[in-house]
């Protein structure tokens, strides 16, 4: 490796890590480094101090990190499978598919008259979330095997997409007022809502996701000179596919079911991985996309506290500016 | 003895695309240190004969593929029977797609010719790093090594897909049109190349073409496609058979 890019993940690991406590001493009540400190190492420190640095700030925090890195991961490997840069997390309808999950389980209950059915109710947003991008990730896995091309599932997301959110819009159409409400915030996306169980449950599918990604790299390394190109290397397609298509559902599905759907992270970071480290080299970008997704999300995090803003309004708004300046200057992956 | 120099062999090959029959029962041996090349008109093949025998030909249905995979002999074995991994290590291909990657050096995409002997995340050995740079000095691009593909024109970034080729280290490669995108003098600058390794590291080089001047005065053999069927010959004979002017020749427009 060379000791530029080396230089580069150290600069970039220590200012995560100064971010993080930024993280922690900013919000609402603004604390001190020292109680801050206190609280994370057992001392002394008064009790409510202890609750928000514990419970609230650092749960926040770790989930800002591991979405980062997840959307960003999963926008690397769509970018790099599709061979196409406005790829990103959710082209394969993921996002679209735990939002029906969602917009079933808020609009639908009260319309269905299911509300006292209590397995349904029991699932949650996150669970009707989690089942809806699940979905797709059994559709998209069972018909890549039977396509060619590379480019039909990329049209089959899209179509499926935009057919979901008819269907949302039917549901949004035929909601009561409070329903709507709550189902536009959870579009809206938040990093906050996540319970410290919750998140256990949320770390091991991210850190799953991940390590089919690493063990992906050599394949999507490969991938860049096309799928033709890998299978005379010896590479094979449909392994490959599915390995990375599992990873991006189970990164890209999970985030969404827990955080909601949060946007242009996945498709801008790559990007900027691209352009630090100047290399197309994905034993260099995955860690680099997934250190910078961390970094960035956790400055989305930090704009977004200040003020008072839903996150997926600071992505959005961080990430339309670089999107827009990869079209213009039409970069290719 | 036989299959040691006979590195590819067509078998009674079919070759259909669709309804339509491209080749019938053809056969032909392909030898190592021969650089042939693969005419024929527009829509009669060739192509599809090189994807056949690369293993990419994955548009035809699963039984239609094994039956021809069958008739198709690498070194003496059924393209059938040969595992990817190890066809990797026998086929390099050049496909007619033009590579633009940017941030990709060219060292980097020749790297990725060792992909069959690297492990699971491709590390390089001294000796993997050193085939890449003998690649690169092959094809006469060694001071390419850190630029970045996209940066090269169209006949430098046919030489760097060629030094991937050859860092797969395969006996046999196979390029389909790779002087399509180029002008007069980098043709024949390419050929006069591919022709040199067929010769110097003694590989079955096997491309198509449209140039019926460089393949008649750079290759050793010429392979011809007249539906259906193929027809292999020496470069001379090929020439003195009648069967080049038959198809190339303009007919009057009546």
């Amino acid at each position: 490796m060379k000791s530029k890019t080396i230089f580069l993940f150290i600069c970039l690991s220590l200012l995560t890590v100064v971010l993080f406590f930024i993280d922690l001493i900013v919000g609402s009540v603004s604390l001190p480094f020292s109680d801050v400190w206190a609280a994370l190492s057992g001392g002394e420190v008064s009790a409510s101090t202890a609750k928000i640095v514990r419970e609230i700030r650092l749960l926040k925090a770790l989930v800002a990190i591991f979405t980062g890195a997840a959307l960003s991961v999963s926008g690397l490997q769509m970018q790099t499978l599709f061979r196409n840069p406005l790829a990103g997390p959710y082209v394969l309808g993921i996002s679209s598919g735990a939002s029906l999950g969602v917009a079933l389980f808020i609009l639908g209950i009260p319309l269905l008259g299911l509300s006292n059915q209590q397995w349904f109710t029991s699932l949650g947003i996150a669970g009707a979330a989690w089942l809806g991008s699940a979905f797709i990730l059994i559709f998209i896995t069972s018909v890549s095997n039977r396509i060619k091309d590379i480019m039909v599932i990329l049209i089959l997301g899209m179509m499926f997409s935009s057919g979901v959110s008819a269907l949302v819009q039917i549901l949004q159409y035929l909601s009561h007022e409070d329903a709507l409400k709550s189902y536009v915030i959870w579009t809206m996306g938040s990093l906050g809502d996540i319970t410290a169980s919750q998140f256990y449950l949320m770390l091991p599918i991210i850190l799953c996701g991940l390590t089919f990604a690493v063990a992906a790299t050599k394949s999507l390394n490969l991938l860049l000179l096309g799928e033709e190109y890998a299978r005379t290397m010896g590479m094979n397609v449909r392994r490959s596919r599915q390995l990375i298509l599992i990873s991006t559902t189970l990164l890209a599905g999970t985030v969404t079911a827990f955080c909601g759907p949060i946007g242009f992270v996945g498709l801008a970071v790559p990007h900027v991985a691209r352009m630090l480290f100047r290399t197309a080299d994905h034993r260099i970008l995955l860690p680099g996309s997934a250190l910078l997704g961390a970094l960035i999300l956790l400055i989305c995090d930090l704009i977004s506290k200040s003020l008072t803003l839903p996150i997926n309004t600071i992505t959005a708004l961080l990430g339309i500016p670089i999107v827009v300046w990869v079209v213009i200057r039409n970069k290719s992956i | 003895m036989q299959a040691t120099t006979d590195m590819i062999r067509l078998k009674e090959l079919t070759l259909g695309y669709g309804q339509r029959i491209l080749l019938e029962k053809v056969s032909a041996t392909f030898a190592a240190g021969q650089l042939t090349a693969l005419l024929g008109r527009n829509g009669t093949g060739k192509s599809t004969l090189l994807r056949a025998v690369s293993g990419l030909e994955t548009r035809t249905r699963e039984k239609h593929r094994l039956s021809m995979e069958q008739k198709i002999l690498l070194q003496g074995i059924p393209l059938a029977q040969i595992p990817q991994h190890q066809r990797a290590a026998t086929i390099a291909v050049v496909t007619t797609e033009r590579v633009r990657i940017s941030n990709l050096s060219c060292k980097d995409i020749v790297a990725l010719g060792r992909a069959p002997y690297t492990n699971w995340i491709g590390s390089m050995q001294k000796e993997d790093e050193a085939i890449v740079m003998q690649s690169l000095e092959q094809v006469g691009m060694a001071s390419y090594a850190n630029r970045s593909i996209d940066t090269l024109s169209d006949g430098e970034s046919q030489r760097i897909m060629i030094a991937r080729a050859l860092a797969q280290t395969t006996p046999i490669i196979l390029l389909d049109e790779p002087t399509s995108f180029l002008d007069i003098p980098n043709r024949y600058e390419l050929c006069s190349l591919l022709a040199r390794l067929a010769h110097q590291e003694n590989k079955c080089i096997l491309f198509s073409t449209h140039e019926l001047d460089i393949a008649t005065s750079l290759c050793d053999s010429i392979a011809l496609i007249d539906t259906p069927n193929l027809y292999h010959l020496p470069a001379a004979a090929m020439q003195k058979s009648g069967h080049l002017d038959r198809l190339f020749t303009r007919k009057p427009i009546l």
